[in-house]
This record gives structure tokens, sequence and C-alpha cells, in this order.
């Protein structure tokens, strides 16, 4: 009984203001609200099996967000999605649930989204602008980590980036480090603001698309 | 989403209170609907979503054919700052539409210190404040809520108050607006109409003249209005509305559970508490629907606590059953049960030790005055005996950590008195000592302080409160006198309380001063980081008003109070021989235990506490 089991679910629209701590006591009321009731830890203070495996940054949209969690029952699965999406508050939707999630280290890879708005500037200059700045072979920038600040190079974490212009925004595609190292896409912004700040935009969304293996394989 | 919004969203604290999009969020066709409402609450989403009042009226106006009620709430300072270099004026959650898309905007006011943030919204939603400014019909901008039991200091600002229990009237002041808006009344005609709903007060259909001396010499009602606006109430509290269907915000909030309402009003009869006596008379729910209700709503909102609300919760006659009612279906799946307002006594602390099988909390007791006499000169039927005992249960329990609450200030109070507090923190400390479970886990003891407020309404509403220095001296005294290492001292500012004092107790000269300490940037004042003392006593200054008339003055037997016109229920007879009691020193019976006759029961068809 109570498998491990993995949840896939978006999470967009007015939705990507809710903070990582928020969902997660969102996600448990949304099981009890559904009636699937979560299998609880042990202990003197227990507290439901949930765990959400790259937790998003507040303001980033995803179509594809992986939660573990056990269930106190032995469920149907098939009916969970839906359930559970009714359940949610706007924004969010169970996509499918399944056993034997693959294992959380072998995750590697983002495919991101992203739209860059231009207020003022000529797009088409600020394309091929931001095309030259991620063709660098280092991207130092500037980070604040628990020890005051750092430098670090995100080229590296950059496995692929392209542009496309339309009226006052660029659209970009990427695929980017998950994890060891994490890149938050909110950094390539960053990095334009210290190195480019012609390029910087008035105002940038991301949306993560797919996670992948190191293989680049589609992670489940 | 507003497309400014969305960029300016990223830049301040917790996002998700100025989004809506929360489960269970009530949509409606705003083309398809007649008028249109914005409920407002004059302080941040985890506060205001914390209101039960706003939760059961968000339902009930919502359950209006045609009506469509949506959320409105104060931003905090970051937000603000944004909104207003942004143009981006103040908006109704659930459509994202700004105040001016609204036919009717209602406040809450529930804490007088709240004033200055309803000038701020209505600014920010680009609504003029004054009623006088606002010559159509549309929007109608009122209030209700247990501050508008003195109407007064905010009388320039709101069209109306509705006095009382909201789901007992405001849907007939809707429904009437709606009327005036379809057959295109003009505001006077409206306002006219309205005032013969009772419980509905119409502040410019009232004129006052005052006494050289600064004290109100009459209250004149024009129009025909009725001289005396009497509130209104639920009659049939055990099938009024609890809307088990509640919006489940999706960011944490203050009182992020499920809030179950025992009953209202009290039976105690405290003299220096409002509650105690605007909510008359008591009423209450029968355990078995409260259960039902409260299963209901776990289930319906996935919450993992539940809180019982009431004035005193050691009162509800089936406290047992509905405990053990809801353990049955708690215990099981780690659902948490909290119990405040309990009192000090046996009953209680059985109670105490079996909700808390699932999660141990603190323990909190308000004897408010540190000794026998003058707990009796207030009614607060605490005896030490009551107090010690239930910590001696508590600390051989196994709880270690006690919370008392008292004032400072209170009517006949002297140094002995005060003294008697930090008595009262050694007995307790020795208590511990003798009984506690686990010596080495230590024990926390914490004693609070406020500054005492006479409040409109109560026994006290003539007496004078203590100076600020004077409220000082009284907490260096005591503070000198908690010596114990395991006792902390808080005491409450006295600047506050005294402002509090003054928008409690005024009359309608106050408006200028509200609305003077807004321009200087007051808002969010029930926050101490954006409460500033010195804005308020400029803006008394500017307005050439003396703070003292209102906060250090003793008003006499005879001088008309502001609120005089308005009738909580309970008689003005009945307030002047309780506070002739305190000064005797003597004790009133709780109500189940010799009825008074302080007159509330009246507006219940001459029912009470059944």
């Amino acid at each position: 009984m109570s498998e491990k089991l993995r949840l896939r679910f978006t999470k967009e629209g007015r939705a990507v203001y809710i903070s990582h701590l928020d969902l997660m006591r969102t996600m448990q009321r949304a099981f009890q609200r559904a009636g699937y009731g979560l299998k609880y830890s042990e202990g003197f203070n227990p507290h439901p099996i949930l765990s959400i495996l790259l937790p998003l940054g507040v303001g980033t949209s995803s179509v594809c967000e992986l939660m573990d969690f056990q269930l106190a029952q032995e469920t149907d699965l098939a009916a969970l999605p839906d359930a559970l999406t009714a359940a949610m508050p706007e924004g969010i939707r169970v996509l499918e649930t399944y056993p034997e999630g693959r294992k959380v280290r072998e995750l590697k890879w983002l495919r991101i989204s992203g739209v860059l708005e231009y207020d003022t500037a000529d797009v088409l200059a600020v394309r091929d602008g931001l095309q030259r700045f991620f063709a660098q072979e280092t991207i130092l920038i500037r980070k604040k980590t628990k020890r005051g600040e750092g430098e670090s190079d995100i080229a590296p974490a950059i496995r692929s980036i392209g542009f496309a212009a339309e009226a006052r925004r660029i659209l970009l595609s990427a695929v980017i480090s998950a994890q060891e190292p994490t890149l938050n896409p909110d950094l390539l912004v960053s990095a334009l603001a210290q190195l480019a700040p012609e390029l910087k935009p008035d105002y940038a969304e991301f949306t993560r698309q797919a996670v992948y293996d190191a293989e680049m394989k589609e992670f489940r | 989403m507003d497309k400014r919004l969305k960029r300016i969203l990223p830049r301040v604290q917790k996002p998700a209170r100025y989004t809506g999009g929360e489960y269970r969020e009530i949509i409606k066709d705003k083309a398809a609907v007649d008028l249109r409402m914005a409920f407002c609450f004059p302080d941040v989403y985890e506060i205001g979503m914390s209101n039960v009042g706003m939760r059961i009226l968000y339902s009930t106006i919502n359950a209006l054919d045609g009506v469509w009620c949506e959320r409105v709430f104060a931003p905090w300072d970051d937000m603000e700052r944004e909104m207003r270099e942004n143009g981006i004026p103040l908006y109704a959650l659930e459509s994202g539409d700004p105040l001016t898309a609204f036919d009717a905007i209602g406040f809450s006011l529930g804490y007088e210190v709240a004033y200055t943030t309803v000038l701020d919204m209505l600014d920010l939603g680009g609504i003029p404040l004054h009623a006088a400014e606002r010559t159509a019909l549309l929007p109608l901008v009122f209030a209700g809520g247990s501050s508008c039991c003195n109407p007064e200091p905010m009388a320039d600002f709101l069209d109306l108050m509705v006095l009382g229990e909201g789901e007992a009237m405001d849907n007939e002041v809707l429904l009437l607006l709606n009327r005036a808006k379809r057959e295109g009344w003009d505001k006077r005609r409206f306002l006219r109409a309205a005032a013969d709903i009772p419980g509905v007060y119409v502040p410019s259909l009232y004129d006052v003249a005052y006494h050289a001396d600064g004290t109100i010499a009459s209250v004149t009602p024009k129009d025909g209005a009725p001289e005396t606006v009497t509130k209104r109430l639920v009659r049939d509290f055990e099938n009024s509305p609890f809307p088990t269907d509640q919006i489940v915000p999706s960011t944490e909030i203050v009182h992020d559970r499920v809030n179950l309402e025992l009953f209202r009003g009290c039976v105690r009869g405290c003299r220096f508490c409002q509650a105690g006596q605007i909510y008359r008379p008591v009423r209450s729910r029968s355990a078995e629907k409260l259960v039902a209700q409260g299963i209901e709503a776990l289930e319906k909102s996935g919450y993992q606590e539940i809180t019982l609300s009431s004035l005193s919760s050691s009162d509800y006659r089936q406290l047992g059953e509905l405990c053990d009612g809801l353990l049955d279906y708690c215990v099981p799946r780690s659902i948490g049960l909290a119990l405040p307002s309990l009192r000090a006594d046996n009953f209680s602390m059985d109670i105490m030790q079996r909700v808390q099988k699932v999660r141990k909390s603190g323990l909190t007791f308000a004897p408010e005055a540190g000794t026998q006499r003058l707990r009796d000169a207030i009614n607060k039927n605490v005896r030490e005996e009551d107090l010690l005992e239930s910590c001696r249960v508590a600390f051989a329990g196994g709880w270690n950590n006690v919370k008392l609450y008292f004032m400072l200030g209170l009517p006949t109070e002297t140094d002995e008195d005060v003294l008697g507090i930090a008595q009262i923190a050694n007995d307790v400390l020795h208590c511990w000592r003798e009984n506690a479970a686990n010596k080495n886990r230590g024990v926390r003891i914490t004693i609070s302080t406020s500054c005492f407020i006479p409040k409109p309404h109560t026994p006290f509403q003539w007496e004078k409160q203590v100076s600020r220095e004077e409220y000082l001296r009284r907490v260096r005294l005591l503070r000198d006198n908690l010596t114990a290492r395991n006792v902390v001292y808080n005491w409450h500012d006295a600047e506050t309380s005294e402002i509090e004092c003054i928008l409690s107790r005024g009359d309608r000269r106050i408006g200028a001063v509200i609305e003077q300490v807004w321009r200087s940037g007051g808002r969010l004042e029930a926050w101490s980081d954006f409460f500033r003392y010195d804005r308020w006593t400029k803006a008394l200054e500017d307005c050439g008003i003396d703070g003292g008339f209102y906060t250090t003055r003793e008003r006499g037997a005879q001088e008309r109070m502001p609120w005089d016109h308005i009738n909580m229920g309970v008689k003005k007879e009945f307030l002047l021989r309780e506070r002739a009691r305190a000064y005797e020193g003597a004790l009133s019976p709780d109500c189940r235990h010799g009825c008074e006759n302080c007159g509330a029961r009246a507006l219940n068809g001459g029912a009470c506490d059944v």
C-alpha cells in the first residue's frame, strides 16, 4: 500500500504568484477537498508526505511541474487528475498521476520559453544583440548568495538559446540547467541588467515547458 | 490581468494577496448583473480574509440574484506606492475592476484606528472622500461593523451606516439601491427612503449643535428621519447563514482555518467590554448544527484546523458535546481543534485537556486586573484561586507556557492593584514550581498590559482615560516589580490607545482630524509599522481640537454622548446602574444567574440566551 506517486501539473495565470510554501498548503488542502487522504509522516508532529521536485520561482509559469506524494489508501488513479483540478485555485491543472517516477537526481535540463517586452527599443537590433550576448563563452554575473556576493558563470548552464522578434517583444526559447547548477530564468535578465543594460527588457516573464534528463529524454 | 499590474507584482511582497483567483472565489457575468458591490476591508488581505463577518456577508450578498459582491483590501505600502506611481486605481480581486466601476462601496469597520485607511482606499480608488461631494446616486459609500456603534467620527465620509448585524439588513439596503438605480432616483430621495429601513443611519439627515463648552447640545433629525436608530440583529441565529463553502485563500492569512461561531453576545457583562454589551442579546447555535457545519466546512475547504469562536466559549452550554462531536471527526484525520476564549475554571481545563489531543498550544488567560477588589469593580468574575487551579492542572499536564492579559488605567485602579499583577505572576510561578510535570523544560509566563479605553455603550463610557504619562508610570511600577527571570512583561504602547479613545468616543468634529492625518500620510495605522503619534497630535492642533476633551475628561451623567441617538440594545439606565456598582465594588451576576434587565432582549422579541 501507499506507493510513491507522482503528479504532473500546470501553474499558470493568476496562480503564478502563489509561493512555493503556499503551493504546498494549497496542494494539501486540494487533496482534502477532493476526498483523497494523503499519507502522513510518523512522529510527534505528523505532516503529509508531499514534495515538489523543482520549486518554481514566484511569477514564473509552468506546464510541467512535478510533485511526489503518497495516499493513505489505495485509490483509482484515473479519476484523480480531474477531481484534483476541480479542487484547485484558478491556474492549476493536474495533468496526470503515475507511480514509479524517475529519481529526482536524474532530472537535468529544463526547456523554457520567455516573453521579453521592450516598450521603446528596436526589437530587431535587440534580438541580434541578445544572440551575440548569449553566444559568449563565459557570462560572469554577480549573484547574492548566503555568504554575501559571489561571481558565477551562467554560460555553461545554458544548453541552447534562441530569440524571435515580434512587435515590441522578443520571444525566447532555451534549454537551461535545472539542477547542479540550478539556473533561475530571472538570472538571464539579471545578466543583461549587469552586463548589457541596453538589452534589458522592460518586463520579462518565463514559462517552464518541459523537463529532461541528461540525455535530453523527457523526464517523468 | 492588467498589464501594468503584471509588471509591478514581481516587485512587491507577497503578490498572491493582490491577484484573486482563489478556490471558490465568486465570479458572475458583470454584463448580466444589475448591481455591483465592492466589499472593502480597511486592512490588508491577510487580516480581512480572516474576518468571519466578511465571509458571511460575501456569501449572503452574493446569494442575491442580480447582485455581484467582490472583495477589496488595502494594499501594503510597497504595493500602494507602485499603484500610485503607475496610475493603477484600487481594484476588486474578482474582476480586477476599479472602485469606480461599482454601484455600492461598503466598508467593514471593526477597529477605529483603521479609519484613515478607509479614506486612503477611497482616494486610491478615485472616489471623492466626502459624502457631500458625491452628489450622484452612485456609487453609494456605506459602512457597517462594530465601530459604527459610534458613527459620528466617520459621518462626513459615509452616505449611510448599517447598525448591527449585516446579514440581517445589508440586502434590504442593496435591493433599495437597485430599485433607485433602475428608477433613476436622485441621491437625496434614496437616502431619505433608506433611513426608513430599521438599522440604517444616514448621517446627513441629522444636525448636531454644540454647547459653548464643546459638549453636544442636540442632535436633530431632518426630513422625518428617526430620532433614534436601533441596531438590527439576526433573531434566529440557529438558522442564520453560515457559509460552509467559503473561499480558501491561496496564500497564508492570519486565521487560516475554519472558524465556527458558537454564539453571539455574552452573558458575562464585564463593565469595560464593548463587545459584551453591543452584541447582546445572547443567541446560540446548537451543538448538533455546529458539528455538522464544522465538518462540512472542513471537507469543503480542506483546512487542517478548526477554531471555535465566541466572546466566552466556556459559557457555551453544550461545549462538551460540541468538542466531542468535532474531535470524533478531527482526531483520526490529524485536524487540530483550537479553543480560544476559555475562562480559567475547572470545567474549561477539563475540556482543554481533551481538545489538546491533537496539538498542544499555549494557555492564555485574561484576569484583566491585579486584585480581587478591582476585578469585582469591573465585574470580571474570575477569582485568583480559579486561575491558580487552572494553572496547576495545566502545569501538571505538561504545559509550560502561560500568557496573562491585564489592563492598566481601569477606573478606581490604585498602585496596589498594579502591584497585584506582579503578585499574580509570582503566584503562577510558584504554582509551576510546585506542580510542573517536568521542571527541566522551564516555564515562560508572559504578562501583557494594555491601556484601558473607555468605550461607547459600556458602563464605563463616561470614564476618563488615564494620561499617557500616568499609564507609563504604572507600567514602570509593574516592570520594576516583575523581577523573576521566567516572567516576561510586554506592554501595549499608550499612544495608540489614546488615539483609539479619541476615535471611539469622538463626535463629528473628529472627521476633520482623521482627514488631516490621512493627508499627512496616515494609513494602515492599525500596524505599529505605520502608526505615527505626532501626526495625530499635529492634526488635532491644526483642527483646533483638544484631545483631552475626548480622553482624560470625565463626562457627566447628564452629558449628551455623541452616540446617544444610536440604540445598540442596552439601555442607558442599565449602564449607569452598572457604573454605580463598579464604584461600590459590587459584582453583578452573569445573565444566567439573574437578569439585570439590560434591555437588549427587546430587540429579539423578548428572547435571550435560548
